[in-house]
């Protein structure tokens, strides 16, 4: 029998076991599904966005399905950084894996104090900035749908930042490619995509809005294609690594991603259909590898043909 | 918790528009479920990703069964409505605090169901037959008409049962708390499921008499396990959890005491 295929994948400088990681705000910090997956399986940890102060989030309703897929407006509540660290990053750190904290804030200023706040932190590998949700009114977004804003909230955050950074980044935009430079030209380490599509749902008896934000950001399976698109395209024009997301299901979507050019893939809304998913994701990555006698899963990082 | 394949053993309509369905768990689970406590049902068309929160109406640890009853609303319960004895259906659970029924033993418990707040009703009235001697239930169902599915199951666990009609074809007319009025009791503590207007009024029933009561809320949900923040409640205190005033109905819940929920 050969050797198992080496399934380890390096962003920025940090060393991954696997490339298969969890969606921001689809896994919490990793407390409520460690229940159900062993957390050292997986190659990271992304948690869920926290900002300088708690967030309340929006009203309820906060989350809908759609075909192949749901919609939600959480509206980033979260407990705030002090929390974050004391319980979510204490909680963390018994398991060997890499953790990823997802930052959100409402201004530079506020995205800044989280980031100066994380550089202390030992426990945190690398830092994903949320300029991407659709579901809060101010800031947000809006750096995430200008590449001058972008660039420049990127530059900010690198200068202080003590890890590595991955800018994520918004599929609601004309040109991807051109959000992909302006984060790489403001000096992020990495990117990662996608962030939810804006959607909507109206309930036609009572003829109003399903969600209490009226709009929301869709996931799930059917924004896949979307998903590897923009991935593929946003591999194509940068040459820092990408990781990929949108609608991951199986083992072979995540191998789709990584051919259409994404260096790690997260798991997102699919892991509330299946709660056991980012490990079988792992576990089928490599038997996909070991039937096509494919010896390290970097060789499939933008391998498509054609 | 898990997520497991059950066994259908049973599923039927009840009445119009109230279906029944029970299912055996695999000999692998350990599922320890409380009264209260819910289950994600997931709809073997995977265009449905989400699991559909049901509370669970009756357990049988010995069997291993647990029976659900349901309101088919839209799509994904109505696919349930076709699932046949022998058919398999994909489970999340048990999930959400339950009641605890340790706080309720020794008391007059009135249980108030609303139309599909009825079924979570009748575990917590089996649970408390077994709650010591003292322990004395009333269950007072609220129905839109004279169709009272599980009235008579709650009697059999030794309930006193009270029926209101909105239509007034049986029991009395009106709601939940005009039947508990109409028949006088003062209980010492109460819990209930129903409609949103209901449980306000039960909250405001509660303060009057100045006894603790427990609602089980409900709320659009994900993950159904803590992880996704979809299905919140506004608080009157800081919730541990988030540090925010919103608990998780999912995991800080579906139970709550009323005092510590603002629904308005
Ligand atoms: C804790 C809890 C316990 C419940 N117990 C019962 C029960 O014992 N019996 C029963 O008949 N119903 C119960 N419900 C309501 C039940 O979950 C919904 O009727 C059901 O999810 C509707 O799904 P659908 O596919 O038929 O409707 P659709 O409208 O097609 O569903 C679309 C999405 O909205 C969600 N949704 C729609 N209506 C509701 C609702 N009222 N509450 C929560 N989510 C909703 C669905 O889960 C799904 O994700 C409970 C809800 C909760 C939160
Ligand atoms: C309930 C929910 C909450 C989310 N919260 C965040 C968040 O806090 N920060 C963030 O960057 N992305 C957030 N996202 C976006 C996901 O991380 C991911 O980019 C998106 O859902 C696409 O992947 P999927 O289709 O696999 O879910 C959230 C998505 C969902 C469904
Ligand atoms: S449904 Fe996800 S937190 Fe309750």
């Amino acid at each position: 029998m050969s050797a198992r295929p080496d399934m380890s994948v390096t962003i920025a400088g940090v060393t991954l076991k696997n490339p298969v990681m969890t969606a921001s705000g689809t896994f919490g910090s990793g407390m409520e599904y460690g229940q159900f997956v062993d957390l050292n399986r997986l190659g990271a940890v992304v948690t869920k966005g926290v900002a300088n102060q708690p967030w309340e989030g929006n009203p309820t309703p906060r989350v809908t399905e759609v075909y192949g897929g749901m919609l939600n407006a959480i509206g980033l509540q979260n407990p705030g950084i002090d929390v974050f660290i004391e319980r979510d990053l204490a909680f963390l750190s018994q398991y060997d894996t890499k953790v990823i904290v997802n930052v959100c804030g409402h201004t530079e200023e506020e995205y800044l104090e989280v980031v100066e706040r994380l550089a202390e932190e030992k426990r945190v590998d690398m830092l994903e900035i949320n300029v991407s949700c659709p579901n809060v009114k101010e800031g947000a977004i809006a750096f995430g749908q200008k590449p001058d804003a972008l660039c420049r909230i990127t530059e900010r955050i690198k200068k202080i930042a003590a890890q590595p950074v991955i800018m994520k980044l918004t599929p609601n935009v004309t040109d991807i490619a051109e959000m992909a430079r302006a984060a790489e030209a403001g000096g992020a380490d990495a990117i990662s995509l996608i962030n939810t599509l804006t959607g909507m749902k109206i309930d036609i008896e009572r003829r109003c809005f399903v969600l209490a934000n009226r709009t929301g950001g869709m996931s799930g399976p059917a924004i896949k294609p979307i998903a590897v698109r923009m991935v593929w395209q946003a591999a194509q024009a940068v040459q820092i690594p990408v990781i990929g997301m949108g609608g991951i299901a199986s083992a072979e979507d995540a191998v789709e991603f990584l051919l259409a050019g994404a260096s790690a893939v997260a798991v997102g809304a699919m892991n509330f259909h299946d709660p056991y998913l980012t490990e079988k994701v792992a576990d089928g990555i490599e038997a996909y590898l070991v039937r096509h006698g494919i010896g390290r899963v970097t060789d499939l990082i933008g391998a498509v043909n054609g | 918790m898990d997520k497991i394949t059950a066994l259908v053993t049973e599923s039927a309509e009840l009445t119009p528009g109230i279906q029944s369905l029970t299912v055996r768990l695999p000999e692998s689970t350990d599922w320890d479920v409380r009264p209260g406590q819910f289950a994600g049902l997931y709809p073997a068309d995977g265009s449905m990703l989400l699991m559909r929160p049901i509370s669970v109406c009756r357990w049988d640890p010995a069997r291993r069964e647990l029976r659900f009853v349901y309101r088919p609303a839209g799509a994904g319960t109505r696919s349930f409505t076709a699932l046949r004895e022998g058919d398999t259906i994909d489970l999340l659970g048990p999930l959400g605090n339950g009641y605890d029924t340790e706080a309720l033993a020794g008391r007059h418990v009135l249980l108030l169901g609303g139309g599909i707040g009825v079924p979570p009703m009748l575990e917590l009235a089996a649970a408390l037959r077994n709650a010591g001697a003292e322990t004395q239930v009333t269950a007072a169902l609220g129905y839109r008409t004279d169709e009272l599915f599980l009235a008579e199951d709650f009697r059999e666990t030794g309930a006193e049962v009270l029926i209101a009609t909105e239509d007034g074809t049986a029991g009395t007319k009106g709601t939940v708390l005009d039947a508990v009025r109409e028949a006088g009791i003062r209980p010492d503590a109460v819990c209930a499921c129903g409609p949103m207007p209901m449980l306000r009024a039960v909250k405001r029933y509660a303060e009057e008499l100045g006894i603790d009561a427990w609602l089980s809320l409900e709320e659009r949900m994900a993950c159904g396990v803590g992880a996704c923040l979809g299905c919140v409640v506004k608080t009157r205190e800081t919730d541990a959890h988030s540090h925010v005033k919103n608990a998780r109905i999912c995991t800080e819940g579906p139970v709550f005491a009323a005092r510590e929920v603002e629904i308005g």
